[in-house]
């Protein structure tokens, strides 16, 4: 049997592109070594984000954003697509200032946010601990079960003709091939490799390292955080450096339970919880939400980011392999940023106008400063 | 957060955890940690702060005299990054250093799923009996007491001599099983002692072999009463009651050794004969290694407390008791085995995970206990599987999950 597109990785980002290829008349099948949604998207946060750290990361977030609200009256209720809006939170003067610069750029974009002082940040989130200078609401974000969101998407690209096959390992990549654990070629004229944090074990030539991180989620208790709530030094703390970091981070969930991130680790390999980590991270979080200390918690767990040496995915054709695109590496934003990836794929692969310009993702610009 | 170190550290204040400490303390600085106010452990919990047992009061004064700390009321949650396990305590987080740990963590009930097993009233038998202990008045109440094992009979025994109504007793195994498992007993003299003691003391208490209960509604009228259906050598029984007590045999508790590494094979922690599992300083002892009753853990206990202190010759000493205690275990296994039917007495609507409401009707789609979570929340509430785990597991077969700390729900400062 053959297919137009194989796709590599039953992950959130794969499941997005089987649904946009499936959607424009393409012969798709999944390959999935493991389970769908079983990786990296089984330990995500499920934060849909618009971000700013650069203008590439705004657009592929912004597109992805609009695309998540068009889909959002199909998915169903268990896929807990909630528009709860961010609250970027400052804690001094210095980083109400970037309240002000990060609302300016939103503003110029025509994302629509509003500037809080102390008092009616205090009135959103009657939890969070007094004396902290202000934040910004960003009303456009939302938080969705990714899990379910996947499945959703696959079972979508099925109704569209695609198939599955899960439990086999693809161990190579050819031109017009993928060649399975058990030695079974499945024949295809395109492929997308979609492997996440394992997408450079298929092309080499990928610069993916894994970038650890840890949750916490307690039981239930409607109401204690309304927003999504992420600290101003995130950016700083988190992406600024390769040291280990934590930041604050709490997401309420549409079941009342109270989500908490997160850490970021460089070159741990095993998933084990690290307790220094993890007490930082809910040090960080008591400073912000007292109030968090007294919560039950009922699951710690971790997950691996893939990431790029620019923050920013590999979307599009691999350079001198006409048939292979890369779609993976989207580190702690490829919830959001998987349904433009799915767009941005299909139309490389079928000639389409894109949207946005796809050219600062392409797998080109690592593979040449090789 | 304290900071406790032991040459031995015991986890579970019960038979086997208080039979382990005891002989260790000989050799070793021991400490004891139980989630409970006082020790004794599940048979033997203390009713309204008074243990009633000679043998247990004998063992818990001997621990008392002994050099043996013990910390009651503290949970332990799982392992730190550093070799030491963390427990809760109403004092905050106590972290246990130990060079040898003796998991002696007991068994839990299995619940299995039927229509109408949320309503109110309806109950574990083991939680009935401990709401009875703890202050519960069961006196005039009509209790029909259903599912398998022995339990039932110590259950009815109590809630009898506790005033309650007990309308029947409804066991599934076949009355022929049940014989045989009786006959067997006559190796086991102590067991017959209690069980004849019992069986006269429940003489006007029909024990319905061959039973089980298919369902539960309100009854009309009264607010809390129940009509509990019984199919009965093929035909259905209603009988009106006030609680029903149900309990399927008891499940090891194994978090505890799954999360510290410790090998688990269907279902049980696997040790060898000195009690010791997969990983060299952890021992186990009691129900988690199997279901056998109390002579096993407590004879399973002394072993272990024995050999985690290089008390090798003393502990083959009890090799050949425990041996015994095994075969009654494994007799006990197989008289009690579920049977088929009870895997069909869920409805597509009948709630399987109680924590996160998901249905029968969901779940028959899944291959794994995994791919059921992630897609339908099942076994992801406070309980963490802890109670459909045993269920889902009967039902579809499916391996319990991985098991990640904290292994109960723990207070986010507490971490
Ligand atoms: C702690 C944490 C918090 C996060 N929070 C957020 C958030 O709030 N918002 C957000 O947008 N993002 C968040 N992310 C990031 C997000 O989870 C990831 O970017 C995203 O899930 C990546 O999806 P993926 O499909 O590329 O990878 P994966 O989900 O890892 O999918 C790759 C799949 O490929 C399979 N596979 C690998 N190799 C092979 C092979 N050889 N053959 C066959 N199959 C193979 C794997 O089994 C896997 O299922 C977070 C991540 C972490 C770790
Ligand atoms: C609900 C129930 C009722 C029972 N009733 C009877 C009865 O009436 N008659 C009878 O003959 N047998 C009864 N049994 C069987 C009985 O449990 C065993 O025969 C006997 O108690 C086994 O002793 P043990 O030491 O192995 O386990 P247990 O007595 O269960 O002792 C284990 C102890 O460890 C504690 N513990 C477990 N995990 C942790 C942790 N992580 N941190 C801290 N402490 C922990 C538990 O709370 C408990 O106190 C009952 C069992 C159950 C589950």
């Amino acid at each position: 049997m053959s297919f137009d597109v194989a796709i590599v990785g039953g992950g959130l980002v794969g499941a997005a592109c089987a649904a946009s290829l499936s959607e424009r008349g393409q012969k798709v099948v999944v390959i999935e070594s493991t389970g769908i949604a079983s990786g990296t998207t089984a330990a995500g946060m499920g934060h849909i984000v618009v971000m700013d750290d650069s203008e590439a990361q705004f657009a592929l977030t912004r597109y992805s954003q609009m695309l998540w609200d068009r889909l959002s009256p199909e998915l169903p209720k268990l896929a807990e697509f909630e528009n709860c809006g961010t609250i970027w939170v400052a804690s001094d003067d210095e980083e109400m200032d970037e309240v002000r610069r990060k609302s300016a750029f939103y503003a110029e974009r025509g994302i629509s946010c509003e500037i809080l002082d102390e008092c009616s940040l205090r009135a959103a989130e009657p939890n969070l601990r007094q004396g902290l200078a202000g934040g910004l609401l960003v009303e456009g974000d939302s938080v969705v079960y990714q899990l379910f969101a996947t499945r959703f998407l696959i079972e979508k690209a099925k109704r569209n003709g695609a198939e599955l096959i899960v439990g086999k390992k693809a161990l190579e990549i050819g031109a017009n091939a993928v060649t399975l654990s058990d030695g079974t070629r499945v024949l295809c004229g395109r492929v997308v490799n979609a492997a996440g944090a394992a997408a450079a074990e298929l092309s080499p030539g990928l610069n993916i390292s894994k970038r650890k991180g840890h949750l916490v989620i307690t039981e239930r208790y409607p109401n204690f955080a309304r927003h999504q709530l992420v600290e101003l030094g995130y950016l700083k703390s988190a992406h600024g450096s390769a040291t280990d970091s934590v930041a604050f981070n709490v997401q309420p969930r549409s079941t009342g339970q109270v989500l908490l991130g997160s850490s970021r680790q460089f070159g741990a390999e095993d998933g084990e919880i690290d307790h220094e980590i993890l007490r930082r991270m809910t040090a960080r979080a008591f400073d912000y939400m007292p109030a968090l200390r007294d919560l039950s918690v009922v699951r710690v767990w971790t997950g691996f980011r893939p990431a790029t040496p620019d923050n920013l995915p590999y979307i599009g054709r691999l350079p001198e392999h006409d048939n292979i695109f890369i779609a993976a590496g989207h580190e702690g934003l490829g919830i959001t940023t998987s349904l433009g990836t799915g767009e941005l794929i299909a139309d490389a692969m079928l000639g389409c106008e894109p949207a946005i310009p796809i050219e600062p993702y392409s797998p080109a610009r690592k593979v040449a400063e090789h | 957060m304290s900071e406790i170190g032991s040459e031995v550290l015991v986890i579970g204040g019960g038979a086997a955890g208080m039979s382990a400490a005891l002989p260790a303390s000989a050799r070793a600085k021991v400490t004891v940690v139980d989630d409970n106010p006082l020790l004794g452990g599940q048979i033997w919990r203390a009713e309204l702060g008074k243990i009633r047992s000679p043998e247990a009061k004998l063992l818990i004064e001997s621990l008392e005299a002994g050099k043996i700390t013990v910390i009651n009321n503290a949970h332990v949650f799982g392992p730190d990054s550093y070799g030491r396990l963390l427990a809760e305590s109403p004092d905050g987080t106590i972290q246990l250093k130990y060079e040898k740990l003796v998991l002696a963590t007991g068994a839990r009930e299995r619940f299995l799923p039927f229509p109408g097993w949320t309503l109110p009233n309806i109950l574990g038998a083991g939680g009935l009996q401990a709401m009875v202990k703890g202050g519960l008045s069961i006196e005039n109440k009509r209790v029909v007491v259903a599912g398998t094992g022995p339990l039932l009979f110590a259950v009815a025994d109590y809630l009898k001599a506790k005033g309650a109504i007990v309308v029947c007793i409804a066991e599934q195994a076949p009355a022929a099983t049940i014989r045989r498992f009786a006959l067997g007993l006559w190796r086991y003299p102590t067991k017959i002692t209690q069980g004849t003691a019992m069986r006269i003391r429940l003489r006007d208490v029909p024990y319905l072999t061959n039973s089980w209960i298919t369902g539960c509604i309100k009854s009309s009228g009264s607010s809390n009463a129940i009509t509990a259906t019984i199919s009965r050598r093929g035909k259905t029984v209603s009988l009106d009651c006030d609680y029903v007590a149900c309990g399927f045999h008891l499940v090891p508790s194994t978090e505890l050794a799954s999360v510290l590494g410790c090998r688990i094979e269907k279902g049980v922690v696997v040790v060898n004969e000195y009690q010791q599992t997969s990983v060299a300083n952890i021992y186990c002892a009691g129900e988690p290694t199997g279901i056998g009753g109390i002579e096993a853990s407590l004879v399973e206990g002394k072993i272990a407390g024995l050999s985690a202190t290089g008390q090798t010759d003393a502990a083959r000493e009890h090799f050949a008791e425990r041996d015994k205690t095994r075969r009654f275990g494994k007799a006990l296994n197989s008289a009690f085995a579920l049977r088929a039917e009870l895997k069909r007495l869920a409805g597509p609507d009948t709630i399987i995970c109680r924590c996160e409401d998901v249905e029968y009707g969901r779940l028959t789609e899944f291959p794994s206990s995994r791919e059921a979570k992630l897609q339908t929340r099942c076994g992801m509430g406070p309980c963490q599987g802890r109670i459909c785990g045993a269920a889902t597991e009967f039902l579809f077969g499916w391996e319990p999950g991985t098991v990640r700390p904290p292994i109960f729900p723990v207070k986010m400062e507490n971490l």
